[in-house]
């Protein structure tokens, strides 16, 4: 009451453009209510939610890192920079971070980066099995299993790691040691990790997406996407929906709470090879056998740009910043502001002499992209691919032994329930606009369809029971 | 021009182990995804906890042999209290310790009222059916330092703040002084007697006191003159002045009810506080004038907001029966109960809340989750497992016996709006004002 009022508009455009990153959603017209007491309520809730905002904007001059860039000077083109040459301009730590993992007799690699971006898993196709830190060097451990091995993820933090092998999922620790067999989750080709949600999610030869919550170790829901065979699945970070690439050319959007997809888009004229989801939950990128590549807008669910590859192209990958990765036959190819913008050529190009490449991701908060293929794993620089500035609460890098358990705990705490997932994960807690009655209307139709299903069931089972007992002679019918 | 990221560990890793860990914050919505899932899932959490947590009773203060029909607690000092029970006897407890410190057979009838004397005394008064209003200090023995007798039984006692005076109910509201032994002023206004009188903390001239005929009487001492009464359709049991704001008072009424009156206009209660099943027999205000507690006939206790209409927690026990006094503590964290067997209980007014110190990262959690649960508590599950406490079946039976018969009036009332065209005209009278017959002036 006697505080002067703050200034509600920013004039800095810099700040505005930040303060825009931090509204979440339109402030409410609180001007029109007529209740004094509700309005008087609605005004402090919104003068708190923009000082937040404004504060969240100014913070961020404390944030101590700064993204990578690679600008071409003159004539000169950005692809066109050899990653040998990179090394020779850029600082010592990062030219280490430029390996070579030669393994050419146990076929292409599948990997996978813990979401702190540390550790390193890699899966080789006759059954190679091992972890390490790929900074330090640190092996944790390497194992042979002598099955086929078709995907390999890593679970909430690197002490637990799914492999899809020849029949079964199997559960590993970090010291590759089996745990769990997973015998449900049959004939599997992709393996993903929902973080927040404690769920494994399998795709396979048979057609089944099964969702298995690996903190109770419960089968969440099995779904039959009769869509055949499925070898493509990519998760979207910002919802927690799987979209799943099929043989028809069509994508489909699925969460474990319903039996049919969510959506479904025709996307490519034959298979689906790779997808991918940038972390707002934009932009989605799919690679066909026809060798287009075509990034869609997954919130209005129409096509942006429409690119094309040379060969079809095998795998996918959407850094942090937005950058777009593309493995195709022995190349990797990055581009930058693909999505809004149609771009004329790539932002960087790396050739694998003589290897195809398997599978492709960039490392979370770093200016790498590490990748698998048949003749081993390697890793690239690519500058101004990863978040410079990280959230130790969220993910951190230098996490240890203690910080790494509490984390453990605090974010079981927080786990979320597989009926949350829903294609706008900002429902929660929201209005709905039916009235009363509608509501229950709508769950009292729903109460007589369960029924009606059950009693459809029921009646079959009865019918099928008679017909085979029709030549079996029972007490009640010689009384009768 | 080529600049990759490149992070020294010298920023990131601490240098000695003494030293804490850095803790980098980036508040970028994309890092942190199901913003609105993760933190129902807190307020789930703690909704939850608390309800594991809640352990109300501290403990219960027994030695009457009587049941407790009058109590008072010291203006200045936390842990000092003071009851009067059924058969005389009157005792002066240290609720810290739960023992009684000073005890006397004050009386030959009820003791209907206990009062502090005027700040920073010893002193404390008490009155009875015996027509008498006695003088006591702890430090003199049990023999009374001042007896005052009256011409009728008294039901009620209250204390002026500051000066020696004091005004006592029967057959009419006498303001007496300490010094004389007849009451200075006697005031009456149509009732044939009043149940309890209390003096307002904040505007000490003003006194307020409850009549057999349903009213509720203001009077001014400057003046020497009642100022205004409301008439109520059923008879108020206690009234209790808000600490902080001057006008303010809650009245404990027959009817189940607990008003909120704003002393300047009495036309319209400004809250009701609903849930009691019977009698509310006494009200107090915490010292922060921002919370009620009201013991009731139905041997329950319960807490409200000042702002809500209905009651945040309640309390009961088997062993409690009929509470007829109850006393918000002065640091706001205790609530007392006296009942007719005896026994004045000792309650934690926040259930779940840790007692004693707690350090800044603990508030601030606590801080956090109460406000998750403010922001999800409409939300259904939530909402059940915060609401549910066990009542005791006659309760519940009571409870819903009550919905029924007044839901079915209130449904009966809408049927004759929509049917009757005189009765459409009449407008709808709020809440607020149903119980409220009339103000006199």
């Amino acid at each position: 009451m006697g505080q002067p009022k703050t200034n509600n508009k920013t004039v800095n455009p810099a700040l505005a453009a930040a303060e825009r990153k931090y509204q979440r959603g339109k402030p409410v017209p609180f001007k029109k209510v007529r209740s004094g007491k509700l309005r008087g309520k609605l005004e402090r809730q919104e003068e708190k939610i923009r000082d937040a905002v404004q504060s969240a904007a100014r913070a961020e001059l404390l944030l101590g890192e700064e993204a990578g860039y690679l600008e071409a000077e003159g004539i000169e083109k950005t692809y066109n920079y050899r990653q040998d040459q990179l090394s020779k301009e850029v600082d010592i730590n990062t030219s280490q971070k430029i390996f070579n993992l030669d393994l050419p007799d146990h076929g292409p690699y599948s990997i996978d980066y813990t979401r702190n971006g540390r550790h390193l898993l890699i899966g080789g196709k006759t059954g190679h099995l091992a972890a390490f830190d790929w900074q330090s060097g640190k092996l944790h451990f390497e194992v042979h299993v002598n099955e086929l091995v078709r995907d390999v993820k890593w679970l909430h933090n690197e002490t637990l790691f799914a492999a899809a092998q020849k029949r079964c999922v199997y559960i590993y620790d970090n010291s590759g040691l089996e745990i769990h067999r997973l015998k449900n989750h049959m004939d599997v080709t992709k393996l993903e990790f929902l973080p927040y949600h404690y769920l494994l999610a399998t795709v396979g030869n048979a057609g089944f997406l099964k969702y298995q919550d690996t903190s109770t170790g419960q089968l969440v829901s099995e779904l039959r996407t009769k869509l055949g065979s499925c070898a493509t699945m990519a998760q979207n970070p910002w919802n927690a929906i799987m979209h799943l690439g099929h043989a028809n050319g069509t994508v489909s959007l699925w969460s474990p709470n319903m039996s049919s997809p969510l959506v479904k888009m025709q996307c490519h004229r034959g298979n689906v090879q790779a997808l991918a989801v940038d972390p707002t939950g934009r932009y989605m990128s799919t690679a066909g056998l026809d060798g287009q590549l075509k990034v869609w807008d997954i919130r209005k669910y129409e096509v942006l740009q429409e690119y094309y590859t040379p060969r079809p192209a095998t795998s996918l990958s959407i850094s942090q910043r937005g950058l777009l990765g593309v493995g195709w036959s022995t190349h990797v190819s990055v581009w930058k502001d693909a999505f809004l913008t149609k771009q004329n050529s790539p932002y960087m190009n790396h050739i694998q002499p003589s290897s195809s490449i398997r599978d492709i991701q960039f490392v979370p908060y770093e200016d790498v992209l590490g990748f698998g293929h048949a003749k081993g794993v390697s890793s690239i620089v690519v500058p101004g691919a990863g978040e410079p500035n990280f959230d130790s609460l969220a993910a951190n890098p230098y996490q240890t032994k203690k910080q790494r358990q509490e984390t453990e705990v605090h974010s079981l705490l927080d786990k979320l329930q597989p009926d949350m997932i829903a294609l706008d994960p900002t429902h929660v807690g929201r209005m709905t606009r039916m009235t009363k009655q509608d509501i229950i209307r709508v769950r009292k139709e729903e109460k007589e369809q369960d029924e009606s299903a059950r009693y459809q069931k029921l009646r079959k089972k009865a019918k099928k029971h008679l017909k085979r007992h029709e030549n079996v002679i029972e007490q009640r019918k010689v009384i009768n | 021009k080529i600049k990759a990221l490149s992070r020294s560990s010298n920023d990131y890793v601490r240098e000695r182990s003494q030293d804490l860990h850095k803790v980098q914050r980036n508040l970028n919505p994309t890092i942190h995804p199901f913003e609105q899932g993760r933190e129902y899932v807190r307020a789930l959490n703690t909704v939850k906890l608390e309800r594991m947590f809640a352990k109300p009773f501290v403990g219960a203060l027994g030695g009457h042999i009587d049941g407790v029909y009058s109590m008072a607690k010291h203006p200045t000092r936390l842990a000092s209290m003071i009851s009067g029970s059924g058969d005389g006897e009157i005792r002066v407890w240290d609720i810290t310790d739960q023992r009684t410190t000073w005890r006397a057979n004050a009386h030959n009838g009820i003791v209907q009222g206990v009062c502090a004397g005027a700040n920073d005394t010893t002193r404390f008064l008490s009155c009875s059916q015996d027509k008498t209003v006695k003088i006591w200090d702890t430090s003199s023995g049990s023999d009374p330092v001042n007896t005052y007798v009256g011409k009728y039984a008294f039901m009620g006692l209250s204390h002026h703040r500051k000066d020696p005076l004091f005004a006592t109910a029967g057959n009419s509201v006498d303001v007496w002084d300490e010094s004389r032994s007849e009451p200075i002023h006697e005031f009456e206004w149509g009732a044939d007697s009043y149940q309890s009188v209390k003096f307002n903390p904040v505007e000490t001239n003003i006194l307020a006191s409850t009549g057999t005929d349903r009213t509720i009487v203001l009077y001014d001492l400057r003046t020497s003159q009642p100022i205004s009464k409301v008439v109520m359709t059923m008879r108020t049991n206690a009234i209790a002045w808000n600490p902080i704001e001057a006008y303010t008072f809650v009245a404990a009424n027959e009817d189940h009810n607990t008003y909120l009156f704003d002393m300047r206009n009495m036309e319209s209660a400004h809250n009701v506080f609903k849930d009691h099943v019977s009698a509310v027999m006494d009200v107090d205000f915490a010292p922060t004038g921002q919370e009620i507690v009201t013991g009731s006939y139905d041997r329950t206790l319960r807490l409200y907001n000042i702002n809500q209409g209905h009651s945040r927690d309640v309390y009961h026990t088997k062993r409690m029966q009929r509470i007829f006094s109850v006393q918000f503590s002065m640091d706001s964290k205790f609530v007392l109960s006296g009942s007719d067997d005896g026994n004045i209980r000792l309650w934690k007014a926040n259930a779940s809340e840790k007692l004693g110190v707690k350090d800044w990262r603990e508030r601030h959690h606590l801080a956090y989750a109460a406000s998750l649960k403010e922001r999800f508590k409409h939300m259904d599950e939530i909402r059940k497992i915060d609401r549910h406490r066990p009542l005791p079946g006659d309760i519940r039976r009571a409870d819903r016996m009550k919905k029924t018969l007044l839901g079915s009036e209130k449904r009966k009332d809408e049927n004759r709006r929509k049917h009757s065209k005189k009765y459409d005209e009449e407008k709808r009278i709020p809440e607020r004002k149903k119980a409220i017959i009339g103000v006199a002036k």
